[in-house]
């Protein structure tokens, strides 16, 4: 495959160089596709600051920064560096450096459940690759495509209801400066329920650039109820990009937990292709020294009668960033649709900055929108009602910033992640 | 108990308390009235610890300590307890927890351990009890939701529980009923003893009705300008602020 030399970007020309000569190839991802996705790239190259959708996060000033050379070397990992990342009440399985490791994973049966690697895909199921996640859309999408490892692909059968959550746990283990591109598919299909954790750990030694695509379909009545849990550390530099499409009668949620990463950027684009349907994307996170968090959704409502709800709530410490740019479409078959978006976000530092940008672009006439943002510091009366009952300053402003995350830490339906999140959570505070 | 010398206290450019003395002994209860406007609730902010006022002159003596050098949490852990005018809700933190933690904070301060959760809540059961506060109530979230007759029973529970040595009472009987006023009442006289203080702010003489005070001071314009026994507050009540304002508006 010969690169053309009129690049636009000299970052993206590196990048594709360096990833080119070490990436392996995978069977599943046609060389169509490939091209095709490179050519994207080559020609938008990866976003910086000056795109709209990037303003503030650019990936390009980050690799052309942080990943001047990327090495691809790994360290093997064991069960035993798996077992603490484990949720006992899930099916855990691992994905490691972009790559299903059936090893590493648990191993059971589940009437109507299939687990297996990409690369396993029959071929009428790689048919559905790429139908949510097109990489001619965005620039990380076709990137992913482009080097993409071999990850998962979860489907739960019609009719089947997964008694206990799947629990994918992504790690990267580096020992040097690597970049990452994780792809999977999940499809549940029609009247099916399964609830998925996805959690995102780096126990590497090296910078990592992970770039994370996910493919989520939810048939007619179906129900999926999805748990993000990213708390990749500070050598971590992530993009998140979930691409759902819901159809009739269905129910999606996914909650989004940001504990830990230099840079994590999430993009969960939501179709809701049909009418009757609901989404729910609530997202939670806590960021200090330079990190930057940035939750960007797109709710796209293109039938009547359906419902999306959004909740936001982040903190903000020391000199971190963090951005929520929500949009929802209303299309013009989408009547009768009610959709609510609200992001809450605390200050703790005259350093630490908040954007928040809501978007509705509405076309149908009956329609229910509305959107609140809010951003401001700790509530300064509640605080000094805390102290005047003698609790100090400090242990004042935990319980202020808990009872702020509370409502979103509630949402979580597994005590162990619950858990989780709350001391992790803690900790930050 | 507590001893004020001649408090001057500003918002901004605002001077509002303008030389209050007062002395308060143990086993004593004051009441200070006075119109509106006249410095009441900044009094209670100040000895409270609110960081928006300016102390510009004067001291303040607590239990021999110098009050205005403590931080809003360590005068409560001193023992002063301000009942608030118009309690904080706070969303997500239920009034247990808020409680436990602040009891905790003050046995701390005290070198003393925690409380063990059964004996808390033993507590909690006997104290909601003296203001017939709904044991529910302890579990929602501070203020949240809670009627205006609730809040004020909320704070003389937390009063109840925390055992303070000088309670001030802010306007404790605004927006309050008369069945809910006399649940109040009784709550603060069942805590009275020969070794706390309190402190009553209010506008209306008729909490002192209730709660029936030793000493009766009005304040006006940023100062005590008029000291007696209960008998001034059934005086201001029958006659109103305004003979104090005649009387006082010259001096200013």
């Amino acid at each position: 495959m010969s690169l053309v030399a009129d690049n636009k970007s000299a970052v993206t020309q590196t990048l594709l160089d360096q990833l080119q000569s070490k990436s392996s190839k995978v069977a599943f991802m046609p060389d169509a596709e490939i091209i095709s996705a490179i050519r994207y790239l080559e020609d938008k190259g990866i976003p910086n600051n000056k795109h709209e959708d990037y303003k503030y996060c650019n990936i390009e000033a980050v690799l052309r920064k942080e990943f001047k050379s990327v090495e691809q070397a790994f360290n093997e990992l064991t069960k035993a560096d798996i077992a603490p990342l484990k949720i006992d009440e899930a099916i855990n399985l691992v994905v490691v450096n972009g790559n299903y490791n059936e090893a590493l994973s648990e191993k059971m049966i589940v009437k109507g459940l299939t687990v297996k690697s990409l690369n396993e895909l029959s071929s009428s199921e790689k048919g559905l690759l790429s139908s949510q996640a097109k990489s001619d859309t965005d620039a990380l999408i076709a990137l992913n495509t482009a080097f993409t490892g071999n990850g998962l692909f979860l489907q739960v059968d019609k009719n089947n209801i997964i008694p206990m959550p799947l629990h994918v746990i992504y790690v990267n283990s580096g020992n040097s400066s690597n970049v990452t591109n994780t792809r999977n598919f999940v499809n549940i299909q029609a009247s099916a329920e399964a609830t998925l954790i996805e959690s995102f750990y780096n126990i590497g030694t090296a910078k990592v650039f992970s770039n994370f695509v996910s493919e989520k379909f939810v048939g007619e009545n179906a129900k999926l109820t999805c748990y993000a849990f990213q708390n990749e550390g500070a050598l971590s530099y992530s993009v998140n990009t979930n691409q759902v499409r819901i159809n009739k009668y269905s129910n999606y949620t996914n909650n989004t937990f940001t504990l830990s990463g230099e840079l994590v950027r999430n993009n969960h684009n939501v179709v809701l292709a049909d009418s009757n349907c609901e989404a729910h994307l609530n997202g939670l996170f806590i960021s200090n020294g330079t990190q930057q968090i940035d939750n960007h959704t797109l709710i796209d409502h293109q039938m009547p009668h359906c419902e999306s709800n959004e909740l936001y709530k982040g903190i903000a410490k020391d000199k971190s960033v963090g951005t929520f740019n929500g949009k929802i479409f209303v299309r013009k078959d989408a009547q009768k649709t009610n959709a609510y978006q609200s992001s809450k976000n605390i200050l703790m530092s005259d350093d630490a900055t908040i954007n928040t940008k809501p978007q509705l672009e509405i076309y149908a006439d009956d329609v229910k929108c509305s959107h609140g943002t809010s951003t401001g510091k700790i509530d300064t009366e509640a605080l000094f009602y805390l102290k005047a009952r003698g609790i100090g300053e400090e242990s004042a402003r935990k319980l202020l910033l808990q009872a702020f995350a509370q409502e979103l830490i509630d949402k979580i339906e597994i005590p162990s992640l619950q858990e989780r999140v709350l001391n992790l959570f803690e900790k930050a505070l | 108990m507590i001893s004020i010398k001649n408090l001057h206290a500003s918002i901004g450019d605002k001077e509002i308390l303008r030389g209050i003395n007062l002395e308060v002994k143990a086993g004593e209860v004051h009441a200070i009235m006075g119109p509106n406007g006249s410095g009441k609730s900044t009094l209670s902010s100040v000895l409270a610890g609110r960081e928006d006022y300016d102390v510009t002159e004067g001291e303040v003596t607590f239990n021999g300590k110098d009050l205005l050098e403590l931080s809003a949490e360590d005068r409560a852990r001193e023992g002063l307890f301000l009942a608030f005018q118009y309690p904080v809700e706070i969303p997500g933190v239920s009034n247990i927890n808020f409680l436990r933690t602040a009891l905790n904070e003050i046995r701390a301060y005290h070198g003393q351990e925690e409380m063990p959760a059964k004996d808390f809540l033993a507590l909690v059961k006997e104290k909601s009890k003296l203001v017939e506060l709904d044991s529910k109530l302890a579990s929602r979230s501070v203020n949240e939701g809670f009627s205006g007759g609730e809040k004020k029973r909320n704070e003389i529970f937390q009063m109840a529980m925390l055992n303070p040595k000088l309670a001030i009472l802010d306007e404790t009987d605004s927006g309050l009923d008369i069945d809910a006023l006399r649940i109040v009442a009784s709550g603060v006289n069942k805590l009275k003893s020969k070794d706390n203080a309190t402190i009553l702010i209010t506008h209306y003489q008729r909490l002192l009705d209730y709660i029936v005070p030793d000493f009766v001071h009005i304040l006006y314009k940023g100062r005590i300008v008029k000291s007696g026994g209960k008998e001034l507050a059934l005086e201001m009540e029958a006659k109103g602020y305004d003979e104090i304002k005649k009387e006082f508006e010259i001096a200013d």
